[in-house]
């Protein structure tokens, strides 16, 4: 072309190549608004056969898995804000990031919990979950954070106190594991059920695990097994107002007058406790405390507790 | 003057012609013929399932091999082989003949992809299952796939304009890896604390061809709705780019003395 | 008078080398010429002096450091001017997968012919030039003449005023050569303006109305090709026969080369009459007295030889 011929390419295209830039970004941000359901699905058909993405990842596996635990924490962290969320996903998506790369411990240790999780913060599987965990433990024999994890699904999910015990006691013999593993495996034999096995059990999720959503979760269980405990310890209270005066107290400040309290109590969440009329204590409706489901279920048989015995 | 672009763009689909190249669709035909075969032997119920997602698949990839590894040498061979100084020399622009070659390439890819298709829709046929209304869906994907190629192509002709075969080979598909990725890439950046990182990813993201917009296989195979403002938006993303790329290889390719 | 048919003024083009500190080898030095409406018009250089460059240059396949040049009255920028040159590159390539006719019909179409003109335009050109028989076998299978062929056909395909040749002799045979020489004579007949490089010496001293020589990018002379020689001396060439017998006096002896019976000598033209005298003298048989032309080719080497330095071309520190 000609020399004229040239400058004014160059000058197009320095004015075109901006423009179309930014139009390209602005029908990008239209996609992205419009297609979120739409990359759900595409995932779909593939999230059926971890071992033929296996294949077809020609050997860049641990990239992939990482790629997909990114999309799994992803998808939970963004379904996790809608009301009346379920995640018929997250199984598939960390099944596929474990086979991928079993050794990605932090997958396993996230499915742990939150595929386990009923309610609207999880999966409500705690079948999967067990079976997630068990195959981590085969493909990491000598990592005790897994059986911890392990333990914690057997006592807290499934209830089995004998099945939870031995979790803990295998993983008690494993390199580094702290002794407390041991003690544990003891407790959770002995007084299976109890509040404060319970917050032991959750404190050392919380302690050992990275994951900032794993923590949160953590917290906010703990924080509902400590109101749980001083519950137990006003209706303790209030029954003992009973005995004394033949009723149940109308309010808390009465046992406070009675001497047998000090103080109000508070929640974690700062408010203070309230009293049913039958004499037990509640929380307070503006409290973001959530007692767990798992210790207000019935008891199981051979095992003491109402709303958690000490 | 203004047709000049014409005859280099048919001449384009000749030379690819008399390459042999359109010789891949018998291999796709075999890979559809024996998957249907295959597939009607195991009635799980997934026989359609299997046909369109390898089918689609296949398009997409074959598609995509051939506009790199035709696209790379769009330019570069006629400067090496020297083609090109007696069609230059004749009254034709130089931004002309970029068009020519591009839109002969993509021609043979819409071509090849037509040919694809109707390959599909008997192996489909083949498997025993009627045509039904969500059939529709599998031709908006292959409308996609013919996007993805003539992006991916002329980002192959942009590179042809000043580098080696080789290295636009890998450039080209260096670009399309990471565009193929781009959203996982952003979400990466979004998990750092690091905002020099964070912004670095979310300027990637807009920058770079985001090909996975592209990508409704796995929609189309289970018949699952596609949003129409998507094919809008999909056609005018592609477009825009294209012509990013086009201007930009004019702009080099105007100022480039012939060895 | 007219306006010349191509001008080119002060054409310079550096090629860079090196990256630091960037150099620049100067292909082309300033180079200005006119070439007249309707002259055949020779290039002469040796290896590597420009000829291609310029060449190049004029059709726009690179562009110039500084200078410029018009083709009939348009700048070398105008891309219109494309519609008035035809050009054969040097050692020219074309698509081997296409046969000649579907070539030039290609050709054609980009320069906008419409297609039953085109059909009988390719035809009678490749008849020109002698494809007739080949025109429909891929290009892949000609020889180097033939494809030779191809490319004047194509160089003339649309009737261009002004028609550039690359070396459009080489890698023809004798006949091939002749019929090319034949085909520019008609393009000037034509009317035409044709300007084209060559190694040939007899044929640009042949065909040529001018002729520019260029050695090391830089313009050594222009003019007519008995102007350019007519700088040299002129002798005489003597060649005789001496009586069996008859020896040479010692004046002559040692200027004299024998070629079987005869002897050939070369004088000065002030001393051919004296000299005839002499052999006169002798009783030899005189057989022929004829001026020694120098040719082209005395005049090239003469300037090769002697600037064998700046054949090389120059390096220019790059600004």
């Amino acid at each position: 072309m000609s020399r004229s011929g040239q400058s004014r390419s160059r000058w197009i295209a320095l004015v075109a190549v901006p423009l179309l830039f930014g139009s390209i970004a602005g029908v990008q941000t239209r996609i992205d608004s419009e297609v979120g359901s739409l990359s759900q699905q595409k995932d779909d058909l593939l999230l059926r056969s971890p071992s033929a993405i296996q294949k077809m990842s020609l050997g860049y596996d641990s990239l992939l898995a990482d790629i997909y635990w990114t999309r799994a924490v992803q998808y939970y962290g963004g379904r996790f804000t809608t009301k009346g969320a379920t995640f018929p996903l997250l199984w598939p998506l960390l099944d596929i990031t474990t086979t991928l790369d079993p050794h990605l411990l932090i997958a396993y240790r996230f499915g742990a919990v939150f595929l386990s999780e009923s309610g609207t913060a999880g999966a409500g599987r705690p079948d999967l979950a067990v079976e997630l965990v068990k195959r981590g433990i085969a493909a990491n024999p000598d990592e005790w954070r897994l059986n911890m994890d392990l333990g914690f699904l057997y006592y807290w999910r499934l209830k089995d106190y004998q099945s939870s015990a031995s979790a803990y006691l295998d993983g008690s013999n494993k390199p580094n594991a702290p002794p407390w593993m041991k003690v544990m495996a003891a407790r959770v034999a002995q007084k299976g059920g109890s509040l404060e096995t319970s917050r032991m059990i959750w404190s050392e999720i919380y302690e050992s695990n990275k994951d900032p959503k794993v923590r949160e979760h953590a917290l906010a269980t703990l924080r509902g097994l400590k109101a749980a405990e001083d519950e137990n310890a006003l209706d303790q209270l209030a029954n003992e107002y009973q005995k004394r005066f033949g009723r149940y107290p109308a309010a808390i400040g009465e046992l406070r007058s009675a001497g047998l309290l000090a103080a109000i109590p508070v929640d974690p969440d700062g408010y203070p406790y309230v009293l049913l009329p039958d004499g037990k204590a509640a929380l307070d409706p503006k409290s973001s405390v959530v007692i767990p489901e798992e210790i207000k279920s019935p008891p199981t048989p051979g095992h003491s507790s109402e709303r958690g015995a000490h | 003057m203004s047709a000049a672009p014409v005859p280099v763009a048919l001449n384009t689909f000749r030379e690819a012609v008399r390459d042999r190249v359109l010789y891949n669709l018998i291999f796709f035909a075999l890979l559809m013929m024996g998957a249907a075969i295959l597939v009607g032997q195991i009635s799980i119920g997934i026989d359609r399932l299997v046909i369109l997602n390898l089918g689609l698949s296949a398009i997409s990839i074959i598609g995509l091999v051939m506009a790199v590894f035709i696209g790379v040498g769009l330019v570069s061979k006629e400067m090496e082989k020297r083609t090109l100084y007696s069609l230059l020399a004749r009254p034709i622009r130089r931004w002309q003949f970029l068009l020519g070659k591009y839109a002969g390439l993509v021609l043979t890819l819409a071509v090849n992809t037509l040919f694809m298709t109707l390959g599909l829709a008997a192996a489909l046929f083949y498997v025993g299952r009627p045509f039904v209304r969500s059939d529709g869906l599998v031709l908006v994907a292959v409308y996609f796939i013919l996007l993805e190629l003539a992006l991916v192509t002329a980002l192959a002709l942009f590179f042809s304009c000043f580098s080696s075969p080789m290295l636009s080979t890998l450039f080209t598909l260096g670009i399309y890896l990471t565009g193929c990725f781009a959203s996982d890439i952003r979400t990466f950046g979004e998990f750092t604390k690091n905002p020099a990182i964070k912004t670095f990813t979310r300027v990637l993201y807009y920058l770079v061809p985001n090909f996975h917009n592209f990508n409704v296989i796995a929609a189309a195979a289970h018949g699952s709705r596609i949003p129409l403002s998507l094919v809008g938006n999909n056609t005018l993303y592609a477009t825009f780019y294209v012509a990013l790329l086009l201007v930009s290889a004019s702009a080099v390719f105007s100022a480039r003395n012939l060895k | 008078m007219s306006a010349p048919a191509i001008e080119i003024l002060g054409l310079t083009k550096d090629y860079p080398i090196g990256f630091w500190p960037k150099r620049a080898r100067r292909s082309l030095d300033a180079l200005t010429l006119e070439v007249e409406e309707g002259e055949i018009f020779g290039f002469l250089g040796p290896n590597g002096a420009g000829k291609t460059t310029t060449l190049k240059l004029l059709t726009g396949l690179i562009f110039p450091t500084s200078g410029t040049a018009r083709v009939r009255g348009r700048s070398i920028d105008d891309i219109e001017m494309h519609r008035e040159i035809g050009y054969l590159p040097e050692q020219p390539y074309f698509y081997d997968y296409l046969t000649a006719r579907e070539l030039l019909d290609y050709y054609a179409r980009v320069s906008h012919y419409s297609s039953g003109d085109r059909r009988e335009r390719v035809s009678r050109l490749l008849e020109r030039v002698g494809l007739s028989s080949a025109a429909d076998v891929q290009l892949r299978k000609y020889s180097k003449g033939m494809l030779q062929r191809v490319g004047i056909a194509q160089a003339i395909l649309a009737e261009p005023q002004v028609v550039l040749l690359d070396e459009p002799m080489s890698g023809l045979d004798p006949v091939g050569r002749y019929e090319v020489r034949d085909i520019i004579l008609e393009l000037q007949k034509q009317g035409r303006t044709v300007f084209f490089s060559t190694h040939i010496l007899s044929d640009a001293e042949m065909l040529c109305d001018r002729v520019a020589v260029l050695v090391g990018g830089k313009l050594q002379g222009v003019g007519a090709p008995s102007e350019i020689v007519s700088l040299e001396v002129h002798a005489m060439d003597i060649l005789f026969e001496l009586r069996p017998g008859q020896d040479l006096p010692p004046g002559l002896r040692e200027n004299v080369t024998r070629i079987g019976g005869r002897c050939r000598l070369e004088v000065p033209e002030t001393e051919l009459y004296p000299t005839l005298d002499k052999l006169r003298g002798l009783q030899a048989r005189i057989l022929s007295v004829s001026p020694v032309r120098p040719t082209l080719e005395d005049y090239f080497l003469r300037l090769v030889g002697s600037d064998r330095a700046v054949s090389r071309g120059v390096e220019v520190p790059f600004r």
